[in-house]
């Protein structure tokens, strides 16, 4: 009787930053990075699926060979809307704005970043930004493409242009000051003892990741400013017929754009090494290997823009040199496949969620790397160019990698954000039907573009449509796998049972303090004393117990 | 981890004597050396924002040399050479203002502050003046654009292509007129730090702030040192 009392009284919830305060107010003007995280998850979740809705749309509309289900003009607004959304409002922001705004100052140890009213800033200036494109969406779109290529979004599109460039604009100075604000905290926000070696190296990628976003950003806001100049005054700049260079546009749009690729994939591939060295419980391999290669890819990434114009008209010289520039960034990115693989060598392995999206990046990142090659070859690339097997290519980076990265890294942390477990037999579940509705989805595009499907094309020969059908398919189960997440994460947040501090017995500083933490993440100022990912360490202290999990 | 606690004790202490100190800085030096950090690496954004358009240029005027001497001849010399001049005296008004915050002249503080400020204004009157003279000549890009019959300072004989003129006078409102953009929000960062200084915020410990914002200004006035030769000076040898 008296056990059944005891269990009955609802235990006092430690004070934390979930319930410190109430409030619309206390959310809406919070300098807390924890609190601006889960604004920023809430808002891209919004645009995921606002961009996944069109992707929904362009292959229900491939599902026929003949255009029947909209108008050519329709389709090139749903193409361009899904590229926009999903670039510029979901793959930037969706691990840095989320995860990397909860994690990097607790991974320091510091108690918020360097300069928290910046970061609400900078999510403010992201909600102005997709509010300016949802508005120019409704109000009819813009049909340019997501590149916004000249002279036909300066001069020949009479759609939104000038709207969609400004929520770009403005969305980029988001991106900027995020990134800004990773530098100083990394630099000068670590806790005692937390020296450069000793750093997660989810840093390290969020370091390199916010360098390209400090460099490059910039370089897509005045090129978009030129077009809005050019196209509101008619300048002249880009316009061939005026004097000026159409491919001048696409040198500034690609030296941005290009590394933009490497903005998506660096975050996840930080989290893949996070997750990695816990559910093998080993140490990285080769941790100033992993590190370095993700400044050497930042470094790269912005020599090799010029892969994206081998049949734009650039020199052919340019072309080789450009060419052999982009097979040398292969390198560093093979370099964290092998030393993944040689840390999962010999190691005991556990196969839970945020591990089996871990397994699905790398599967898709080295699918969509090595296609990559292929592009990068001048002559290859010119058979497949605009073609169906880039579009499965930059999918496979793109969507393969960061989006798994990012569902991999909302898994292992989600005990911690929320104080949550979340139920891990439909974890399991959910990330197969991902992984397989992926590859169902994007594999039949690789034998479309190579058979010689053009891609942006809103009808095609009958003969590609057994392909086509194959890969809307695909596109509805992985609807379902996206599904499935939001769904148990929200169940998980009322009915879910609570999180221990550290469910994973992982390694790392944010496993240290309470699930969810306070508002200055740490009771006390922590002191590092110990290297990073010392798992050997933690299982010889705790005799190697199977960490809880829901 | 008994270090710990004689950390977070130090911590506590650092928060109570100095008011200015933010919650989630450690200590002054820190909270310095981020926003000196965090200044130095948005201006390496506004060194690339710029870049984008400084390549543009060079870009063109590589192809379109001569029309690009041409149009630059068009453009005032002195007025553009008179702004600089007030650029570099505003810069000295912003170190000299720091000094004296950090030697506690308030006076001195006030005075150079709003010297700054005035000569940023006479810039921007300046500049308003260059724009209006470049449009009573009908040089400003779009439908009533005119530049015909300009000779090529290198080659008398010859007539600048307006189109390609035309290009030059687009780059260089953009230019310039980001340029001044800039320093109208200049002019918004120092009233901000004219209103702290007039609240007497600032001390020879705590001027964070003014440093920032002088380096702000600074970055402004560089800027300009490049566009002023790259614009109006070019092939004025001749």
């Amino acid at each position: 009787m008296s056990m059944a009392t005891a269990t009955a009284v609802k235990p006092v919830e430690r004070e934390n930053y979930l319930n410190k305060e109430y409030g619309v107010g206390s959310w809406l003007l919070t300098t807390d990075h924890k609190r601006i995280a889960l604004l920023y998850l809430i808002s891209i979740t919004f645009f995921f699926f606002i961009g996944g809705f069109f992707a929904l749309l362009i292959r229900l509309e491939l599902l026929t060979p003949a255009g029947d289900l909209v108008q050519a003009d329709t389709y090139n607004k749903l193409f361009t809307q899904h590229g926009q959304i999903m670039v510029f409002f979901f793959l930037i922001p969706s691990i840095p704005a989320v995860l990397g705004n909860f994690l990097v100052p607790m991974m320091v140890g510091a108690k918020d970043l360097a300069f928290p009213r910046i970061n609400l800033l900078s999510w403010y200036l992201y909600i102005i930004g997709g509010a300016m494109m949802v508005h120019c969406m409704l109000t009819g779109g813009v049909d340019t493409g997501w590149t916004f290529y000249t002279p036909f979004s300066t001069a020949f599109s009479n759609t939104k242009v000038i709207e969609a460039g400004l929520a770009i604009f403005v969305a980029g100075f988001s991106s900027i000051l995020t990134g800004l604000n990773f530098v100083v905290t990394i630099h000068r926000m670590r806790a005692p003892g937390m020296t450069w070696s000793r750093l997660p190296l989810f840093i390290w990628a969020h370091y390199a990741t916010s360098i390209i976003q400090i460099l490059g950003t910039p370089i897509i806001a005045i090129t978009l400013v030129l077009v809005i100049a050019e196209r509101a005054l008619h300048l002249g700049i880009f316009d061939p017929k005026l004097g000026g260079d159409p491919l001048l546009f696409q040198h500034l749009f690609w030296f941005y754009s290009h590394p933009a690729v490497y903005i998506m994939i660096l975050p996840s591939m930080g989290v893949v090494t996070e997750i990695i060295a816990c559910f093998a419980r080993k140490r990285i391999f080769g941790y100033s290997f992993v590190a370095f290669s993700s400044i050497a890819i930042a470094v790269f990434g912005f020599l090799v823009w010029a892969h994206h114009m081998f049949v734009a008209g650039i020199s052919v010289y340019a072309a080789l040199v450009f060419s052999i520039l982009s097979y040398a960034v292969a390198v560093p990115s093979a370099v964290k496949v092998f030393n993944w693989t040689a840390t999962l060598y010999k190691g005991s392995i556990r196969y839970d969620a945020p591990m089996l999206y871990a397994f699905g990046f790398i599967g898709l990142f080295t699918m969509g790397g090595l296609t990559g090659l292929f592009l990068a070859a001048l002559g290859i690339d010119v058979h497949v160019h605009d073609t169906y097997f880039v579009i499965a290519h930059f999918h496979y980076i793109m969507v393969g990698g960061a989006v798994m990265g990012y569902l991999g890294g909302m898994h292992f942390w989600w005990p911690k954000i929320s104080g949550k477990l979340y139920p891990e037999g439909w974890a399991r579940l959910a990330a197969l039907i991902v992984f397989i509705g992926f590859n169902l989805t994007f594999f039949p595009q690789f034998i479309l573009g190579y058979l010689g499907m053009p891609r942006r094309y809103y009808q095609y020969p009958p003969e590609f449509q057994v392909l086509n059908v194959l890969s809307t398919a695909g596109a509805t189960v992985l609807a379902v796998g996206y599904l499935l997440p939001m769904c148990y994460f929200l169940w998980s947040m009322r009915y879910g049972k609570p999180a221990p501090d550290n469910p994973w017995n992982a390694a790392g500083l944010e496993w240290q303090t309470q699930s969810p933490p306070t508002t200055f993440n740490f009771e006390k100022e922590p002191v590092v004393t110990w290297e990073a990912y010392n798992y050997e360490e933690i299982d010889a202290r705790t005799g190697g117990e199977a960490p809880i999990v829901g | 981890m008994s270090d710990s606690t004689v950390s977070a004790t130090v911590h506590g202490e650092a928060h109570a004597q100095n008011p200015a100190l933010l919650h989630h800085f450690a200590t002054e030096e820190q909270q310095r050396d981020a926003s000196n950090l965090g200044m130095w690496i948005f201006l390496a954004t506004e060194v690339m924002f710029f870049g984008g358009l400084f390549c543009a240029y060079l870009i063109y005027r590589g192809w379109y040399f001569d029309d690009f001497a041409a149009a630059s001849t068009s453009i005032d010399a002195l007025l553009g050479g008179t702004n600089t001049a007030v650029l570099i005296c505003s810069s000295l008004t912003v170190v000299l203002a720091i000094w004296a915050a950090q030697t506690s002249r308030r006076g001195m503080l006030l005075s150079m502050l709003v010297l700054t400020m005035i000569f940023g204004m006479a810039f921007l009157g300046i500049k308003g003046k260059e724009y209006k003279d470049k449009f009573d000549e009908h040089h400003v890009p779009g439908a009533s654009f005119s530049f015909d019959h300009v000779a090529i300072p290198s080659h008398p004989d010859q007539y600048a292509n307006p189109r390609h003129a035309e290009i030059f006078f687009a780059l260089y409102f953009i230019m310039t007129g980001l340029h001044a953009l800039h320093m109208i929000i200049g002019l918004g960062i120092f009233t901000w730090l004219l209103w702290m200084a007039w609240k007497r915020r600032f001390t020879p410990e705590y001027h964070t702030p003014l440093e920032i914002g002088g380096l702000y200004w600074h970055f402004v006035d560089i800027i300009w040192i490049y566009l002023f030769p790259l614009l109006y000076l070019i092939d004025r040898h001749q």
